[in-house]
């Protein structure tokens, strides 16, 4: 079934395009890597699609409802019950500890404590990063703040989860396991996941790929940046 | 890869028949190409008249798969040997996919080495995907995954060749053909 559905998108930051008609479905459950060359505009259709950004035309559908003419507190509000959003950096709040962290979606969801913080060691566990519960961001290495942000993104047990270069910043081994963890527990649950990579040992780990050039799905599949047939010889 | 120094690795945690060995063989390599029996005796023929191996139990009589193979002195003294020297790193750069781009190269225009190119980058980007799934699947081994490594670190260090010389190639063919 259908998710998310985007038709047409377009999105310019002033003179700049970044999407210049971007037409996507993405399945429950479904995989979806995007790829392409930096500026190419994967980070911009993500935002489009998880109801960040509104596009400049185009509509985006989640489960047949027009997202794209929603309130931000509509959206903002969809953000914390079926949309999950990871970043490069997780972006935990320095002042928390992990479990308070992880809690967090599901508090201003309106889960009462107690049950938000089992919740929140339930994820830790399943991320493997039980030790850290109650540890301050500022105290865990990279690798395991991922983790964390990793499980606060997935605690709501969204529909989708947007990430971002969620592995961006770690090295091979802990990025690796945080994806491994990542891939298996939304199989598990039957996630869609929305991968914006531009590694391609990353996007290995999607059910499809899709390549972006220039604001556009470069629809050969090769994110080349000259044009195949350059007959310059 | 060196078969004769894998079968007195294995030999070296035990006496095994022949096919006790391809079978060890093939679970400690998941992703090797299995071992052909025939390989495996053909091997152990040269590692017993070398006398890195010594058989025991009836041999010839009823076929070699009743005959045990043990490490010798000397076997172990050449596994401890290989086992202690290093691999040359790369020493020449000839791989099939390289020499395929040269070729096309010499003999056709940059549109047959670009195609030749996106062909390859996409029949790798199919495997990395198959060994990726592998090594997520919920029943993984640690000898899998540790295989699948191995093969996606070097697929994805092709992918990245393929991907840059798909840039240089325009200016390859001007130095090839100036
Ligand atoms: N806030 C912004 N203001 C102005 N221009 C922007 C802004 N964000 C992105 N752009 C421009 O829009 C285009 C697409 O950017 P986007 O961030 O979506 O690319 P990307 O594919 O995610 O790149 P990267 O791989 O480098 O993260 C680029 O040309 C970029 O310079
Ligand atoms: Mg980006």
């Amino acid at each position: 079934m259908t998710q998310l559905q985007a038709r047409g998108l377009v999105k310019s930051y002033g003179p700049t395009p970044a999407l210049r008609g971007i037409t996507l479905d993405i399945d429950e459950g479904e995989i979806v890597a995007v790829t392409g060359p930096s500026g190419c505009g994967k980070s911009t259709l993500l935002h489009c699609l998880a109801g960040i950004l509104r596009p400049d035309a185009g509509e985006v559908s989640w489960r047949g409802h027009r997202l794209d003419t929603w309130s931000e507190a509509a959206r903002s509000r969809l953000r914390r019950t079926d949309f999950g959003v990871l970043f490069q950096f997780g972006q935990l709040v320095p002042e928390l500890t992990a479990a308070e962290n992880v809690a967090l979606p599901l508090l201003l969801a309106g889960t009462g404590r107690r049950a938000a913080r089992t919740a929140a060691l339930t994820w830790l566990e399943r991320l493997s990063v039980a030790e850290c519960a109650d540890v301050r961001p500022g105290e865990m290495s990279g690798g395991q703040q991922q983790r964390c942000a990793t499980a606060r993104a997935l605690v709501t047990e969204p529909r989708v989860l947007f990430a971002d270069e969620p592995t961006g910043a770690l090295d091979t081994l802990a990025g690796e396991q945080v994806l491994t963890q990542l891939v298996r527990l939304a199989r598990e649950h039957r996630t869609s996941v929305v991968l914006v990579t531009h590694e391609p040992r990353i996007a290995a780990y999607a059910d499809r790929e899709v390549v972006l050039r220039d604001g556009v799905i470069d629809h050969t599949g090769l994110g080349l940046d000259a044009p195949l047939a350059g007959g310059s010889r | 890869m060196s078969t004769p120094h894998l079968l007195l690795g294995l030999l070296a945690t035990g006496t095994m028949h022949g096919y006790e060995l391809k079978r060890a063989h093939d679970t400690r390599l998941p992703q090797a190409r299995p071992l052909a029996f025939g390989q495996v005796y053909a091997t152990l023929g040269r590692l017993l008249r070398d006398g890195l191996v010594a058989s025991t139990g009836p041999e010839r009589l009823a076929g070699p798969d009743r005959t045990a193979y043990t490490l010798t002195e000397q076997g172990r003294a050449t596994l401890d040997q290989w086992l202690s020297s290093v691999e040359p790193p790369m020493p020449y750069v000839n791989s099939p996919l390289f020499a395929k781009v040269v070729v096309a190269l010499l003999v056709a225009d940059v549109d047959r080495a670009r195609a030749y190119l996106v062909a390859q980058r996409r029949a790798h980007t199919e495997r990395l995907r198959e060994l990726t799934a592998l090594k997520t699947a919920p029943s993984v081994t640690v000898d899998d995954i540790v295989a699948a490594d191995y093969a996606i670190a070097h697929l994805d260090a092709d992918l990245r060749w393929l991907h840059t010389t798909l840039d240089r190639v325009a200016d390859w063919h001007r130095e090839v053909h100036p």
